[in-house]
Order: structure tokens, then C-alpha cells, then sequence
């Protein structure tokens, strides 16, 4: 049977300049893949956060100050996946039928090596107990969790998973009703559903139709950290240069980003 | 109370002294046992390791003890495989060091992952591309090696030599225990080598990442060279240490002096390369990755003077001392050179680990700060109290150094 290797490649299109930082988007993400809170929230290192919001500032004092979001899930590397490689209990893999990057919780060991790897600090480690041996359990939190995400237990990583179960849930109704493949609406991550202002477009960035790939292609368009060469699938859109500086490191003799920008 | 078991012909302290001084490092271990409790109980919370310390102070202490045990097996190397006779006087001390410290090591990281009872996961689901499944395959392998060298030491101890039996396997293994020696030394290259071929691998972290030479990193050669030229001295520490706490000679000045040697040429050897490397990856890696060395030192109390410590001041001056007849003949020298040459193993693998860590690379990511808990620092030194406790007990009732005896004729008589 011939291989449909990269077929499909999952992505996603931030535009920072619709982005008002209201953190619907990190709330969606938590409540959708029963990310567990703890009572008291305030070790922002250890809190775990699939979908990060980052507040920038150009630095300026009033009144050219300008504030801008970066939300940040994971960057689902493409090339030499910095934390797939690592892992030495092949817990965490990469799909080259999506491109999707996955976690598999119940084979982590808890090494974080996959954490120490990762230039985003999109991987958190669960320090605690979360929702599977919460003693005693909260009146009524079933009601809550999501029977399609398997809670995590201490000790294990967990990261973005593209909410992968909605690409299920939609392959599963269209393989019902005699469809191979997907229509660009089916498959959609909470956060790009719950933003507010659509700053959040996600789709297949092999497939031209699809909103996401023609926007990755926008002159605008640009990754986080892209001269490491990790290929994120994860595309930001800003017409602000700053914006656009704030994502990777410079030289002091190195060039403005390149692509048409606004100043 | 304990005559029986010391060495025939060796002065022992009496058993009360002993126990007494035993206390300290029984108390060490109380500490870290308690703190493994704790932190097998109620999860790795009980440190203060964070998602942006993904590892920390155990694994500093895992890769220090690590290396600085690599004096078995290259101490091994030269005296099977090179003939270095004169080293025999030494391989058991060097022997014992390596287990405790492989042993410790293997203990603490079964503290540090998150899933202890998962940890045979590497062996069943293991990732061939992962520089950690190398080094966990490859010490746990190596592990039960120091034990096969352990085992004939332990054999001659004078009640367990009354057993014919015992005699024989003994006598036996120590006649293949070259072919040990060269597992170890195949086994300690790689693992050596996968510990900081971890660190060069992290191609998305610019502090760490290094060039690939064929399928390893540059950070794999630069540990393996680091730990052998380390391992000796630390060997040299710890028997001069027994020697100041036991009041007796036990090891030929000469042996000394040419484990001094070796060292100091290894370590030249390698600070050459790691300048080169150093070099290179200032203006290679680090500005392809948009960033100058001094980037990496803006936020927080690390800094280039860390770079600077362990190349010049733990790496030139132990280099100079342990090279020059002279100098390396006296004894305070010695030493200085020693501590110094084992700090500096200590701080590259602090650099490659926790400054590592801090240093963001993202531009608007924040630097956090670092401290160890008390449970952090009790499992850590809990090794060191277990190290001192079996290197106490092996020296008491095993003929650890062989030429003891002879030495200190003139004291016995």
C-alpha cells in the first residue's frame, strides 16, 4: 500500500495584530484538554499552561509605548523535532500523515529531558497531582472533564496536542458517512474556536484551499525562532516590525527582518 | 570486636572510633533518606525543579560523580590494556571510587524521573536516536561491570577467603578481569561521550548546541577527554585523603606521580580542544543562531567569568602543575591541582546544565532563578555519605591498596 506520508500538515496562523491578549484562548485550550489547576496558581513555573500568552513591549516610554501577545501552544516542529529525538522511551512522536506532535502520557518516564530540549517551553511537567488522584475529588469535576482527553498523572510531561481528539471526533464522523477526507471546518483547535477575534486560523498548510496555508505565505507571516531550523508549524502574522524582531535574535549587524513591513 | 575481618598484618582504629566515624555519613543518609521518602511519596514538588529547570542540581551531580568515577575505567585501561603495572598498587581504590559513584548516580536518577517504576521504559520502548537511552543502557551495563570488578576485592577479604570456594572464583576472576576492564572501557567511552553528546544534541538551545562530527556532537569527545583527564585526580584526592585520615602511607609516591601525569596530559589535551571548540561555537553556532556570546549573560548572576574559572583557573593552572615534575612533587601542589581539576569538571557540567537552562531563548522569555530544596541537597549529599561509608568499610576490611603493608613496615614493627 503506498505511504500517504505528508499528506497533511496541521498548522496554525497567529495574527498578533487581532490579538487583544484576553486569554481566551488559554482558558479553551485548559478547559477542552482537562488541563489540571491547582487551588493556588500564583508558581507561574510549574503551572501548566498548553497555550501560553507572552505580553511584549517595544520598550518605549509613554506615549510610543505599544503592547503586544505572543500566544504560544506548541510549535509542532517539523524538522528534527527537538524533542522527539530525545526522549529515550520513544514517548513523544511525530505523525507524518499530519504533522502533529504527540505525547504519549502513560509511556513518559519523567526524565524532561524533552522540557530541557525544547526552546519554547511548551512542554510542562505535572509536579503534582493532577485531576486522576485529586484526594478528594471535587464534587461535580467529572461534570467538567472531558471524556475524550485521558487525565494526566504526576510525574509525566504533557504538552499542545493540536486538540488531536477533534481530529478524530471528525475523521471518525466523516469515515461514517463514507468520506476519506476532511473539510477544512471539521478539524479546528478549541483556542482558534474560542478566540474572540479570529486571531487564531488553523487548518492543513499542505492544502492550498485551506485559509491557513495562504496566510503562512503571507509577507507578514513568520516563526518563532526561526533561525534555529525547527520549522514550527505554528506561523505568527504582525505588520509591526518590532513585533516581528521580538521572534527570534538578531545580530547587532544583522539586517531588519525581511518581508514588507509597516513601521 | 571486628578483628577478624581486618587484613591480615594491617592497623585498623578500633571499632568504636570507627563507628563514630561513620556517624556523620549515616546521618547524610538519614537526610537523603528521607528526602527520597518525600519525594517518592508526594512527587518531584518537593524540589524546587521547574519547567524551566527541567533538570538541576541531581543531574549536576549525577554527571560530576559520573565523571569524576571515569577514573575506573581509565585507570582500568592503563593498567590491563596499556601495562601500566606499577597502577595495580591503585585499581582497587579506583575500582571501589567507580562503583559508588555509578551506584549513587543510578540511585539518584531513579529518584529523579517522575516515573520511577517506569524506568525499564528505556529498555523496552527505547528511542536508538536519544543520546539518554545510550548513556542509561550503557552505565546501567557498566554498573554491572564495576560490580564483576567489585566482586574478587570483596573476595579477599580474610573470613571470605577461608572459603575455598570463594578463593578460587576469586583467584579466577582476577585472571580474566582485563577482559572486564576492556567491556568497561568500551562501555565508559560511549556513555562518557552520550552524557555530553545530551547537551550538544540540543540544537535548539544555542548554549549548548554543538557541531556534529559523523553522527556525535563535539560536546561528546570534550566529556569523554574531560572525565579521564578528571577521573585520575579524583582518585589521587581520595587516596590522599584516606592517607591524612589513616595516618598511614598507602600508595607509592610513583604511581601518584604518574596518575599526576597522565592527568595533567589529558587535561592539556583537552582544554586545547575545548578551546578550539569554544571558538568555533562563538562564532559559528551562537551567531547563526542571531545571537553573540554575550547575549547569554544578560539577565541573571551567571556569566562569562564562569567560562572563564573553569578554562583558566581550573583548567591552565592544574595543567601547568600536573605537567611540571617539580611543581606536581609537592605535595600542597598536588592537591591544589587536584580540587582545582575536579572543580573545573564540576563547572562545565554546571554550565552545560543549569546555566544552560537559564539562559531563555526566546527574546521576550524571562530568566527565572534556581535554588535547591533541602530534599534536593539531601539525596545529593546522601551520595556522598554513601561514598564515604563503602570507601570506609572497603578500606577497613578489604586489602584495598596492596602495598600497605609494605609501606608501613616500619610503623608495624
Amino acid at each position: 500500500m503506498k505511504q500517504e506520508e505528508g499528506k497533511h500538515k496541521y498548522g496554525m496562523v497567529i495574527d498578533l495584530d487581532k490579538c487583544i491578549g484576553c486569554g481566551t484562548c488559554m482558558v479553551a485550550c485548559a478547559s477542552e484538554n482537562n488541563v489540571s489547576v491547582r487551588t493556588d496558581e500564583s508558581d507561574k513555573e510549574r503551572s501548566i499552561a498548553w497555550m501560553q500568552l507572552f505580553k511584549i513591549t517595544n520598550g518605549k516610554p509613554f506615549p510610543q509605548t505599544e503592547v503586544s501577545y505572543f500566544p504560544r501552544p506548541c510549535m509542532h516542529c517539523h524538522n528534527n523535532t527537538p524533542c522527539v529525538s530525545v526522549c529515550p522511551a520513544s514517548a513523544t512522536h511525530m505523525d507524518y500523515h499530519t504533522g502533529i506532535v504527540s505525547q504519549i502520557y502513560t509511556r513518559c518516564i519523567g526524565c524532561r529531558y524533552c522540557q530541557a530540549a525544547c526552546p519554547y517551553h511548551a512542554r510542562y511537567f505535572n509536579w503534582y497531582d493532577g485531576y486522576a488522584f485529586i484526594q478528594p475529588f471535587p464534587k461535580g469535576l467529572e461534570r467538567q472533564l472531558s471524556p475524550e482527553i485521558s487525565v494526566r498523572m504526576r510525574g509525566v510531561v504533557e504538552k499542545c496536542s493540536f486538540c488531536h481528539h477533534r481530529l478524530m471526533r471528525a475523521r471518525t464522523r466523516a469515515y461514517a458517512e463514507g468520506r476519506r477526507e476532511l473539510e477544512e471546518h471539521e478539524y479546528i483547535t478549541a483556542c482558534a474556536e474560542a478566540c474572540p477575534t479570529q486571531a487564531i486560523t488553523f487548518g492543513d498548510l499542505n492544502n492550498p484551499k485551506h485559509k491557513v496555508a495562504r496566510l503562512s505565505k503571507s509577507v507578514y507571516a513568520f516563526r518563532l525562532l526561526e533561525k534555529l531550523g525547527t520549522e514550527p508549524k505554528v506561523y505568527y502574522l504582525s505588520t509591526r516590525n518590532w513585533v516581528r524582531r521580538m521572534a527570534d535574535n538578531y545580530r547587532p549587524d544583522q539586517l531588519e527582518p525581511v518581508g514588507a513591513v509597516k513601521t | 570486636m571486628d578483628a577478624a575481618l581486618i587484613p591480615d598484618g594491617l592497623k585498623r582504629t578500633s571499632p568504636g572510633k570507627f563507628f563514630l566515624w561513620t556517624l556523620p555519613w549515616l546521618g547524610l543518609l538519614a537526610w537523603g533518606g528521607i528526602s527520597a521518602v518525600l519525594c517518592l511519596l508526594l512527587g518531584l514538588n518537593q524540589t524546587n525543579m521547574s519547567n524551566i529547570f527541567a533538570f538541576a542540581l541531581w543531574i549536576v551531580f549525577d554527571l560530576v560523580v559520573i565523571a569524576l568515577g571515569a577514573g575506573a575505567f581509565f585507570t582500568g585501561f592503563l593498567t590491563y590494556i596499556i601495562g601500566k603495572k606499577e597502577l595495580k598498587d591503585i585499581i582497587n581504590a579506583t575500582v571501589v571510587i567507580g562503583f559508588i559513584c555509578y551506584s549513587g548516580a543510578v540511585a539518584m536518577l531513579g529518584i529523579d524521573i517522575g516515573q520511577p517504576v517506569r524506568g525499564w521504559f528505556i529498555f523496552w520502548h527505547a528511542n536508538v536516536h536519544s543520546m539518554l537511552t545510550e548513556v542509561s543502557f550503557c552505565i546501567t551495563a557498566y554498573l554491572a561491570v564495576l560490580g564483576i570488578e567489585y566482586l574478587p576485592i570483596l573476595l579477599e577479604n580474610r573470613k571470605l577467603r577461608e572459603v575455598r570456594e570463594f578463593r578460587i572464583f576469586g583467584h579466577n576472576l582476577h585472571h580474566i578481569m582485563a577482559v572486564f576492564a576492556a567491556t568497561g572501557v568500551f562501555l565508559s567511552f560511549f556513555h562518557q561521550g552520550s552524557l555530553g553528546g545530551m547537551f550538544g544534541v540540543m540544537y535548539a538551545r544555542p548554549f549548548a548546541a554543538r557541531w556534529d562530527f559523523y553522527i556525535w556532537p563535539t560536546t561528546f569527545f570534550l566529556f569523554v577527554f574531560s572525565a579521564i583527564a578528571a577521573g585520575p585526580c579524583f582518585t589521587i584526592l581520595c587516596t590522599k585523603l584516606t592517607e591524612a585520615i589513616s595516618r598511614k602511607k598507602l600508595v607509592p609516591d610513583g604511581t601518584i606521580q604518574l596518575l599526576a601525569k597522565i592527568s595533567g596530559w589529558l587535561l592539556a589535551g583537552y582544554l586545547v580542544l575545548k578551546i578550539i571548540d569554544t571558538l568555533g561555537w562563538v562564532h559559528g553556532v551562537v551567531p547563526g543562531a542571531g545571537l553573540t556570546f554575550m547575549d547569554f549573560f544578560r539577565e541573571g548572576p551567571y556569566g562569562a567569568w564562569l567560562l572563564g574559572l573553569e578554562i583558566i583557573i581550573c583548567g591552565i593552572i592544574p595543567v601547568i602543575i600536573l605537567i611540571t615534575p617539580q611543581a606536581r612533587q609537592n605535595h600542597g601542589l598536588l592537591i591544589l591541582a587536584c580540587l582545582l581539576n575536579c572543580t573545573g569538571i564540576v563547572l562545565n557540567r554546571f554550565n552545560f546544565i543549569v546555566v544552560n537552562l537559564a539562559i531563555p531563548v526566546m527574546p521576550f522569555a524571562r530568566f527565572w532563578s534556581y535554588l535547591p530544596t533541602w530534599q534536593e541537597w539531601g539525596i545529593a549529599l546522601a551520595v556522598v555519605g554513601y561514598g564515604m561509608l563503602l570507601f570506609s568499610a572497603s578500606h577497613r576490611y578489604l586489602p584495598l591498596f596492596p602495598r600497605e603493608k609494605e609501606l608501613n613496615a616500619a610503623v608495624s614493627r
